[in-house]
């Protein structure tokens, strides 16, 4: 056999005859089959099952070799063949497994779930206590506790000594309010001592505020003297621990605060509050001298917060054990995205060691109610989808802008809407564990008929 | 060093280096960074085109780190033993339903079917209706193989997610999410060892389009082990780089109507269990309620978690146009924070009504606020129109209309413009502008 069978001399006859080329094979006069498998990067499984194709190919082309009369038939070597065509070797079955070739594991893989705990946070928050007994010269039936966390809320990292308290509003002077609200408290409207029982015996509120409002001097003018008489009748009225809250008016609030702070004196009430654009010293001071605890209000700004309580420490005198902040609620869908994240980090630099921000936080949840979508009827968009029923609307408007919050960090809310602060104590209360329920097959929502 | 930055938040695409991409040399290095700016936790991709949502992928644990990027798309849910016109009627409120914030719609972004008759050509059915009514993307949802093999006969090309692979049926969930080519949701509820075991199973068989189902308990102390669960997932995932559970966990927030009959308190709680985990880590939710009362605070909630806090929401202070306004236009005032501004122009526009508002700058801060702060302050409002240069004198009725909530400028206002413009006090809320038209507007002298 002299002659050699080239790939191109079987390309042209093969192609003649409507069968494919064949790349990469050359078939010489002995029957040498010379496979160059490697050069195109294929991996030895491909190269195992091309070799099985091309040994079958290459018997062809004898075959057809010897149909067109080369004498092929006693210098075929059966057993290279044989080899070409056996069984894959094991590197080839462990290249197998490589490939994706998809195969439904036999069984589950054993693995443990494990996770660790935040060490970056070394710093408690400072416990504060609110309201206070005859035991410490008050005349409240209990006191309210604060504070103490040493994680974030809800987190695996440690348990919250306390759970979050809701502090409910009244005020000294009728004043406008949502529909879905102003029906709980059309009866005591004229009467913040009734009002403050309804809170406390009806709505199950762990604390009063009483807004002097009517101090305001746009609104009525009231006097230091005659307003802080409602801080009286507050006092009788409950024996919970209160807080004691202003017109905002920045002039006028540091005089009507500090007369309310001597009138409750003994009480330790929360007094609300100081800010960077008022008299803060003097609030300050009058929360000092009379044992209560001094809120701290700023707007959305985490360093004027920091400013606010140093100042309320070092200039004022206020002790760690004294001093909330209210870094300020901006509701849902009203800047929300603010307020919680200016909290959250408060929070967490405070955890991490920032000794100017462990205290215990406040949010004026009611803030709820300024936002449109809660009180509004139908929406002023008209190409929104129907917003339904505004009495319904408006209490969960309160309850998811005061929860996400409460994951923030806050510990005690100033709201309004009874179920509003129902719902938020039953989730927060969960959240800690404390409500025994049975709970559903957890698959059942699939199945369910609603 | 920039486009260092510009990977790590995102704006940037690793594509964008040629020449890493080019030169096959690189190609170690492409696939090294690659890898290092993939996101801590695996995104997932449900659905085809447009509607095509993105689960998971995030980077952060709390949202201030940098921000959260793939708000947890709500998947409403629909039954396949519902009768075909309510079927339908329920199928066209979820894809229809919307609400304006911020300038931007909101809307639902998925429908989850569940199988309730467990009958393989009912859910064929019934997934076949929904196609034909919503191109949503879908979660199937079963554990019955069968049952979700009919489905994906149907659906498989608009990629679905399937619910769920179970202890149960896992092998052929498996078969079937390889087969047709979908993710796969993972349920093994309360029990992160089991959990994690299937994920590591699946992802062994080269499945690694995961959503993961830890479980949703709507009440008790599993409520707080769902919690914890939930945190504990999002920090071995993002803190700790454990790759092997980092995939995009599922909630239930539908389960709060398995422990009520009252339908008030049962949207109410599927309220609650929402936000709790669009805070905490959810990245894919099932939910129920189509009223108002649950359907607006949830997207609220939502939009608001789920906003850049890298961007500031503020609009270009000064001189918008709404509609076609002219000589006798009023113009209203308001500030640059972006919610502000759109809603004074949402509630001008959708009314029909044609005016100017000039955005005064107060650093992003809204009315109320920026009065009480000092951003907004009658000078600050004299500037603003003098560096727009409007001209008062083109105008039949020179009059600004200042929001309700800063009304005590008015007086100071009137004095520093002279007479040049008339102060008029607006409501306080803008969705009250097109009642004040009625009685203010043309202004009476």
């Amino acid at each position: 056999m002299a002659e050699k069978i080239t790939l191109s001399d079987l390309n042209k006859t093969l192609t003649e005859m409507n069968v494919q080329s064949l790349e990469g094979l050359k078939i010489e006069g002995d029957v040498e089959i010379d496979l160059d498998v490697g050069a195109g990067g294929v991996g030895p499984l491909f190269a195992y099952y091309f070799g099985q194709e091309a040994a079958k190919i290459a018997m062809q082309l004898m075959n057809f070799a010897k149909a067109v009369g080369y004498p092929v038939e006693n210098l075929l070597q059966p057993v290279a063949v044989a080899s070409a065509i056996a069984p894959a070797p094991k590197d080839l079955a462990a290249a197998a497994a490589a490939v994706p070739a998809f195969k439904v594991a036999s069984a589950l893989a054993s693995a443990k779930f494990a996770v660790g705990v935040d060490k970056t946070w070394r710093n408690p928050i400072q416990e504060v206590t609110l309201g206070a007994t005859k035991a410490d010269g008050g005349s409240r039936g209990h006191v309210v506790k604060l504070g103490g966390e040493k994680a974030m809320p809800f987190f695996p990292d440690a348990a919250m000594p306390h759970a979050p308290k809701i502090t409910m509003d009244v005020f000294d002077m009728p004043i406008g309010m949502a529909k879905a609200v102003k029906m709980h408290y059309e009866d005591v409207i004229s009467s913040p001592g009734e009002w403050a029982k309804k809170a406390v015996k009806k709505f199950g509120a762990d604390m009063v505020t009483v807004h002097l409002i009517s101090t305001d001097p746009l609104l009525k003018d009231t006097s230091a003297q005659d307003a802080v008489k409602t801080v009286e009748e507050v006092l009788q009225a409950v024996d919970v621990p209160i807080c004691i809250g202003g017109s905002g008016n920045p002039n006028k609030d540091p005089i009507v605060l500090s007369k309310a702070a001597e009138v409750a004196q003994g009480e330790r009430v929360l007094i609300a509050s100081a800010n960077l654009n008022m008299d803060w010293e003097k609030i300050g001071k009058a929360c000092v001298d009379n044992g209560h605890v001094c809120l701290a209000w700023t707007q959305l700004e985490i360093n004027s917060q920091k400013e606010l309580n140093r100042k309320l420490m070092k200039v004022a005198g206020v002790p760690r054990e004294s001093i909330v902040m209210d870094p300020t609620t901006a509701a849902l869908a009203y800047g929300l995205d603010f307020a919680y994240s200016n909290m959250e980090r408060i929070r967490l630099g405070a955890l991490k060691g920032d000794e100017e921000l462990t205290f215990p936080m406040s949010s004026g949840t009611t803030n709820a109610w300024g936002v449109r979508e809660s009180w509004m009827v139908r929406s002023p968009n008209k190409d929104d989808s129907d917003w339904g029923d505004r009495m319904l609307r408006g209490p969960i408007w309160e309850i998811l802008t005061g929860y996400s919050l409460a994951m923030a960090g806050v510990d005690i809310f100033m709201m309004m809407h009874p179920t509003a602060v129902a719902y938020l104590h039953e989730i927060t209360q969960s959240l800690m564990g404390r409500i025994e329920a049975k709970t559903p097959d957890t698959a059942a929502w699939l199945k369910m008929g609603v | 060093m920039a486009y260092a930055a510009g990977l790590i938040a995102r704006t940037r695409k690793v594509e964008e280096c040629t020449p890493l991409v080019d030169e096959k040399k690189y190609a170690k290095k492409l696939a090294t960074l690659r890898s290092i700016v993939a996101p801590e936790l695996k995104m997932v991709y449900i659905g085809v085109g447009e509607k095509q949502v993105k689960v998971g992928g995030e980077d952060v644990m709390y949202r201030h780190q940098m921000t959260f990027f793939n708000k947890p798309p709500f998947a409403y849910d629909v039954a396949d033993n519902m009768e075909e016109a309510k079927l339908v009627e329920r199928v066209k409120k979820i894809s229809t339903w919307r609400k304006f914030y911020i300038g931007k719609w909101q809307g639902v972004e998925m429908i989850a079917v569940r199988s309730v008759t467990d009958d393989p050509a009912k859910f064929a059915a019934c997934v076949k209706t929904v196609m034909a009514n919503s191109d949503f993307p879908l979660i199937l949802c079963s554990f019955n193989p069968a049952v979700l093999k009919a489905g994906l006969e149907v659906a498989a090309k608009a990629k679905p997610l399937i619910y769920a692979a179970n202890k149960d049926n896992w092998k052929e969930v498996a078969q079937l999410a390889f087969d047709y080519k979908v993710p796969v949701t993972l349920s093994v509820p309360f029990d992160l060892d089991g959990l994690k075991s299937m994920a590591v199973t699946f992802a062994s068989m080269g499945l690694t389009d995961l959503v993961l189902d830890p479980g949703t308990a709507p009440n008790g102390k599993l409520l707080q082990q769902t919690m914890l669960n939930f945190i504990n997932l999002r920090r071995a995932a993002v803190e700790e780089a454990q790759r092997d559970i980092a995939y995009p966990v599922m909630v239930l927030p539908i389960n709060a109507w398995l422990t009520t009959d009252d339908p008030v308190r049962a949207a109410y709680w599927e309220s609650v269990l929402t936000a709790a985990f669009v805070i905490r880590g959810g990245a894919i939710m099932i939910k129920h309620s189509l009223e108002a009362h649950s359907m607006m605070p949830d997207m609220h909630l939502r939009f608001n978690i789920y906003t850049d806090p890298r961007t500031p929401v503020q609009v270009k202070p000064g001189i918008y146009k709404v509609g076609n306004p002219g000589a006798e236009s009023p113009v209203f005032l308001t500030t640059n924070f972006a919610l502000t501004y759109y809603t004074v122009e949402s509630d001008i526009a959708s009314n029909g009504i044609d005016a100017y508002i000039i955005a005064i700058n107060t650093d992003g801060i809204g009315v109320q606020a920026s009065v009480a702060g000092g951003q907004l302050s009658p000078t600050k409002i004299l500037d603003s129109f003098n560096e727009a240069a409007f001209k008062w004198e083109d105008q039949k009725f020179p009059a600004m209309v200042l929001p309700g909530m800063a009304a005590k400028f008015s007086g100071e206002l009137e004095d520093l413009f002279a007479g040049k413009a008339k102060i008029m006090v607006g409501p306080e809320d803008s969705g009250r502008i097109i009642g004040w038209m009625k009685d203010f507007w043309p202004p009476k002298n």
